[in-house]
């Protein structure tokens, strides 16, 4: 690794600003590499079919000479190389294709969706990374207490339950029993924050949830790794309090992994998105993906896929920057 | 005799040395493993038996679990229905743990070039989030249950594989398998007799795991209609048929999500304590 | 006031919690006192409770352990009885603990001056101003480099006996009573540990404190106390002034000790003769080995061993000494197959040696083995003894199958345990009986030249010292030749024919066991020598400024 002499600090110190941004570069071409390959996944995968595409698109109104043609103004006569460089040429430029079941460019079917499960995923972080962050501080500051092991009890509970139980319970309690919230989220009125709330409430409080067990176990494990580290106890033995142990001591080191944790954690969410989608019929990206399985109506899959998992590789990315960035060891 | 005698006395002490939560876990485990295999038998009336009981009813003395959208006993499609939940989730389980487990064998004492083509391309089916790869495949595959068994190792695969590619590398680096390769054993001999050895355990924790996830993602799928197709049903449909009974608040809706999480729970709470006595 | 003790025990008791929730008992009924301005050393081996009963005196106890006998009051406060408030406040005020691994116990993300002031500011005994001037003048007093600067450094820019240092001074900041140094120059290297000792005895002496010196060692433990306390599985085997203890031990297990520690020649003027009389070998010529990617030139990145000579006569051993980044484990890595020379031959028996292991003929394979330092890693857990040592017969077709278990029956005599641990595992084996499994295991494939890397580095004096009479037997019996790496001197004296030093990847000195007290040597040869502790007082003044000369000799020699 990097030990400096006292002399020299300033040369150093460019070398680390550096190092920091080729590791950065680094990463960036790693993710970059990788979305590649699963674009090559995803689309080698729909050439595996029994049939093709124009099989597909014609549907009942496939005879040979049809396919036939609709292949040659596919374009699916050309090989396989070809076939996904152009593919993917024109995803890069913004044309996803046209779906197969209602004709439509698909660009014009997802582009109303994907504000909106935006928007569902954007209040359901705000909302569980807090909640978790606390939950798993707690856990681990309490390590082995009673709190601690009803948070434990409590967070795997949780995870290990499919969403769609949490859903059907929140639904017959706060909608059935008690009527707080709606239990269809589309036509409740957005004006005010108590409508905004009843219309929201219960898909963001389903998909927090399982989020939140996740993040809080994942945090607390993070933060027991630092907390049985040997600086940990120096600064017991310094006579230090616990809160500023953990605060400024512990919480520091365990940055990088928590935020790795978070990172894994939403990908949890896009997972539940789905399903609470479906359950609260919700106008949403996943929902349409779900509709365009049922149709197998490929190009839509194939856009919802690809872009769901660049939105995870990039979060995946954004985490490991952070971890880099707050590396002591690269000061 | 005594052999079975000395099972059962090992068997005892296994149990007696799990933590409260681990009995639990294990006892709920067990249990629906023994309903899987005989619940055919255990069934009260037959899967589509039609009865003389209320649409989507409370629970009662005759119907135990209430009855479901179409007047059947939902206690006996829960039975029924224990055998497609748990019976492809282990079948997919074991595949994917097997796969992981080999191919990161492979990977770790080959190395080089094989090692990082490998790593790369299931990091990169990881980058699909598993429910996500899940549909793309049964929109291109379909529902069929082997198609659905195979979907399920595939999309778990990777991460067996990175877990047990974790374990081989740290344990690659141990002396004992340096004293091999100085002797000049070969990579056969390294990786069956060196390193698996010593990875058996973590990886039949991870196997547990696996089947929880798994069992979750096929009853989600099943849930949204994509997974298992009438006229089977596992629990995830019998969920999504019940659907309706959600308003009335029926229990026909709650009590398959109930069995998923019951077995669930159980397995994750069991995996738990055995990983809680290594420590 | 004079009377009444700084620190005082009684009755000491402390439970660990096992791995199958049994609660065992690791520290019995020990009793001791301190007076003011007195140092008392805790000594033993591992296991022996030293580091528990130490960390008693801030009233901590490490996790899964805990207190649950006697009475323990440090500077007049009952540590068991005290509130958790009442505890913080007498930890790094009145008590001070100085860790064994400086490296892990300063925090990566924060500055050291940070983190040497926090105890001090945080209580409000000091400004940061105060503080900061207070803690440079430590550093002075430590003589550390760079005081004013050094403290805005990270700690993994540091060097790990200026991190010990450091953490003395961080210590030291809030005058405290008494300090505990747990074993503080045990993991720094053997040239280090005088002048890092030195520094900590002249801190004592100024500052008036009371201490706590843990340690194995006792020869060290010599310089700085004045009394020591032996402890043995956690019971007090002696108690008693440190000079009259170590020249009249009563106690047998003190007698041990000293025994194992005392520089006692292995091998006679017989071994001296015949091994003159052998032809060699092994022998390397100009060896250059390193690791990471190949320049056009062929060399590696990062070059560790830069022409080396060596020569291994038949039934000899050939000691290897040096301290971490002299490269002699390459050295044997080099040799044994698993790096490959960048430049350089080594010839086996006449024979030009393959680089790989890969490439070597399974004759050459079986002919040379490596034995490991950390037994833990080199014996596969889930193999019982039995297999473990059947293998290498398997392998090199030693004998027929029928004999398997004869042949291992005689290998486990042949390293002195019982026929019957065949079956057991690794897992049920102490230090010392795995080490002599390993040693087994290398002997069952009949080799002519072993190499031992650190063998009893992480081993007990004791177990350590039984297991080089060991090897020094087989050599007699076997006329097997040894490569004995170490970075102890003492033990290489005791038990090599041939000595060679290796300094920064080089050659810097080699002869033969006789010479090396008697001829004038390199610098760095009398460095090593020097630091090896005497039980006499004084020593260690006289070496620390030694070594301060040895060092300018060093910088100034080519």
């Amino acid at each position: 690794m990097f030990k400096g002499t006292i002399d020299g600090i300033a040369n150093q110190q460019v070398d680390m600003n550096g190092l920091i941004l080729r590791m950065i570069f680094q990463r960036v071409g790693v993710g970059l590499l990788t979305l590649f390959i699963v674009c090559a996944l995803v689309f080698f995968m729909s050439s595996l079919l029994p049939g093709d595409a124009a099989q597909m698109a014609l549907g009942q109104a496939a005879t040979p000479e049809t396919v036939a043609a609709l292949r040659l103004q596919l374009g699916l006569d050309q090989p396989a190389i070809l076939r996904f460089f152009s593919w993917l040429w024109n995803f890069m430029t913004g044309n996803f294709g046209v779906s197969y079941a209602s004709g439509l460019p698909v660009a014009d079917i997802v582009a109303p969706r994907i504000p909106n499960s935006l928007m569902l995923a954007a209040a359901a972080t705000a909302v569980s990374v807090p909640i978790a962050l606390i939950l798993g501080i707690v856990a681990a500051m309490h390590r082995g207490s009673r709190l601690d092991r009803t948070i434990g009890v409590g967070t795997m509970s949780v995870v290990a339950v499919p969403e769609f139980l949490v859903a059907t319970l929140a639904v017959l309690i706060f909608a059935v029993k008690l009527r707080w919230m709606s239990a269809l989220s589309l036509g409740g009125d957005m004006s005010s924050i108590s409508g905004f709330f009843k219309a929201y409430g219960l898909p963001v409080l389903t998909l927090c949830c399982v989020v939140v067990a996740q993040m809080a176990r994942m945090t607390r494990a993070a933060l027991i790794n630092q907390l049985d580290s040997a600086y940990v106890e120096m600064g017991v033995l310094k006579g230090l309090k616990p809160t500023r142990i953990v605060l400024r001591h512990a919480l520091p080191n365990a940055i990088g992994p928590i935020v790795n944790a978070m990172a894994l954690s939403l990908s949890y969410l896009l997972g539940g998105v789905i399903i609470v989608e479906t359950i609260f019929s919700y106008p949403g990206l996943a929902s349409t993906l779900v509709d365009a399985v049922s149709n197998r109506d490929l190009p839509v899959v194939q856009f919802c896929v690809l872009f769901f998992s660049a939105c995870y590789l990039l979060l995946l990315l954004i985490a490991d920057i952070f971890t880099i960035v707050f590396n002591p060891k690269l000061r | 005799m005594m052999t079975s005698f000395r099972f059962t006395g090992s068997c005892a002490r296994f149990f007696m040395s799990l933590s409260v939560a681990g009995r639990i876990g294990l006892m709920m485990s067990v249990f629906w493993i023994v309903i899987a295999v005989f619940g055919p038998w255990l069934a009260p009336y037959g899967a589509t038996e039609f009865t003389d009981g209320p649409i989507l009813g409370p629970l009662s003395a005759a119907y135990p679990m209430g009855t479901d959208f179409l007047g059947r006993d939902l206690l006996s499609r829960v039975l029924l229905g224990a055998r497609f939940s748990i019976g492809l989730a282990l079948v997919a389980a074991l595949m994917a743990s097997t796969m992981g487990t080999l191919l990161a064998l492979l990977s770790t004492v080959v190395g080089g070039w094989l090692d990082e083509g490998l790593s790369r391309v299931m990091d990169s089916i990881l980058i699909l989030p598993s429910k996500i790869l899940a549909l793309l495949m049964v929109a291109i595959y379909g529902s069929s249950l082997p198609v659905l068994v195979l979907t399920a190792a595939v999309t778990y695969t990777p991460g067996a594989f990175r877990i047990a590619r974790s374990q081989a590398l740290g344990l690659n680096e141990m002396e004992y398998v340096m004293v091999s390769r100085l002797n000049g054993e070969g990579n056969l001999y390294v990786a069956v007799r060196d390193i698996l050895p010593n990875m058996i355990h973590p990886m039949m924790a991870d196997f547990g795991l696996r089947f929880v996830y798994i069992v979750l993602m096929l009853s989600g799928l099943s849930f949204l209609g994509l997974g298992v197709q009438p006229p089977n049903a596992d629990w995830g449909s019998l969920v999504r048929e019940n659907l309706s009974g959600l308003s009335v608040g029926a229990p026909a809706v709650l009590m398959p999500a109930v069995a998923i999480a019951t077995l669930t729970i159980g397995v994750t709470l069991f995996i738990d304590s055995l990983a809680a006595r290594k420590r | 006031m004079a009377d009444t003790p700084l620190v005082d025990v009684a009755g000491l008791r402390v439970v660990a919690a096992g791995a199958d929730g049994k609660e065992c008992v690791i520290v019995k009924d020990v009793s001791f006192s301190i007076r003011h301005g007195e140092v008392l050393a805790l000594i033993g081996e591992s296991g022996s409770g030293k580091t528990t009963i130490a960390l008693s005196l801030l009233g901590y106890a490490k996790r899964g352990c805990r207190i649950t006998g006697g009475q323990v009051t440090v500077a007049g406060v009952d540590v068991r009885a005290a509130s958790a408030k009442a505890l913080n406040e007498v930890r790094g005020a009145r008590v001070a603990y100085v860790a064994q691994s400086a490296s892990a116990s300063f925090n990566p993300a924060l500055r050291i001056m940070d983190q040497v002031i926090e105890s001090v500011c945080v209580r409000g005994s000091l400004s940061a101003r105060q503080a900061r001037a207070k803690a440079i003048s430590l550093f002075e007093a430590l003589a550390l480099p760079s005081p004013a600067t050094i403290g805005d450094r990270y700690p993994h820019q540091v060097s790990g006996g200026q991190l010990q240092r450091l953490m003395a001074a961080m210590a030291l900041m809030s005058d405290p009573q008494v300090v505990v140094f747990d074993e503080p120059t045990t993991a720094l290297d053997v040239t280090t540990q005088i002048e890092v000792l030195n520094a900590f005895k002249q801190a004592i002496k100024t500052l008036q404190i009371s201490a706590v010196y843990v340690s194995h060692d006792l020869a060290v433990v010599s310089q700085v106390a004045d009394r020591v306390m032996v402890l043995r599985h956690g019971e007090v085997q002696e108690q008693g002034a440190v000079l009259p203890m170590i020249e009249t031990p009563s106690h047998d297990y003190t007698k041990s000790l000293m025994a194992a520690a005392a520089p006692v020649s292995r091998l006679t003027d017989e071994d001296a003769a015949f091994a003159a009389a052998q032809p060699p070998l092994l022998e390397i010529k100009g060896l250059t080995a390193g690791y990471g990617k190949l320049d056009a030139a062929g060399m590696p990145a990062f070059t560790i061993l830069n022409d080396i000579d060596l020569q291994v006569r038949r039934g000899t051993t050939v000691g290897v000494i040096g301290e971490s980044g002299s490269g002699k484990s390459t050295l044997a890595y080099v040799v044994a197959g698993l790096l490959a020379p960048a430049k350089g031959q080594i010839l086996f028996d006449g024979v030009p040696l393959q680089g790989r292991v890969a490439q070597r003929d399974a004759q050459v394979r079986r002919r040379i083995q490596l034995v490991f330092q950390n037994a833990d890693k080199v014996l596969n857990p889930s193999h019982t003894v039995g297999e473990i040592l059947a293998r290498p017969l398997k392998l090199f077709n030693r004998c027929s199958h029928d004999q398997l278990d004869a042949r291992v029956a005689r290998m486990l005599d042949m390293v002195k345990l019982p026929a019957s641990l065949a079956r057991s595992r690794p897992g049920d084996l102490s230090g010392g009986q795995k080490q002599r499994v390993n040693l087994a295991r290398a002997l069952g494939a009949e080799p002519e030249l072993i190499i031992c890397d650190e063998v009893t580095s992480a081993l007990d004096t004791v177990v350590g010292a039984a297991i080089l009479d060991l090897l020094v037997e087989l050599r007699r019996e076997l006329q097997v030749s040894y490569i004995f790496i170490s970075h102890d001197i003492s033990t290489v004296r005791t038990t090599c024919d041939d000595i060679t030093v290796l300094y920064k990847g080089r050659k810097v000195d080699a002869c033969e066991r006789g010479a090396l007290l008697t001829a004038p040597r390199h610098p760095y040869t009398d460095m090593l020598v020097d630091s090896v502790p005497e039980l006499r007082p004084g020593w260690l003044e006289e070496a620390s400024g030694r070594m301060r000369q040895r060092r300018e000799q060093l910088a100034a020699t080519p």
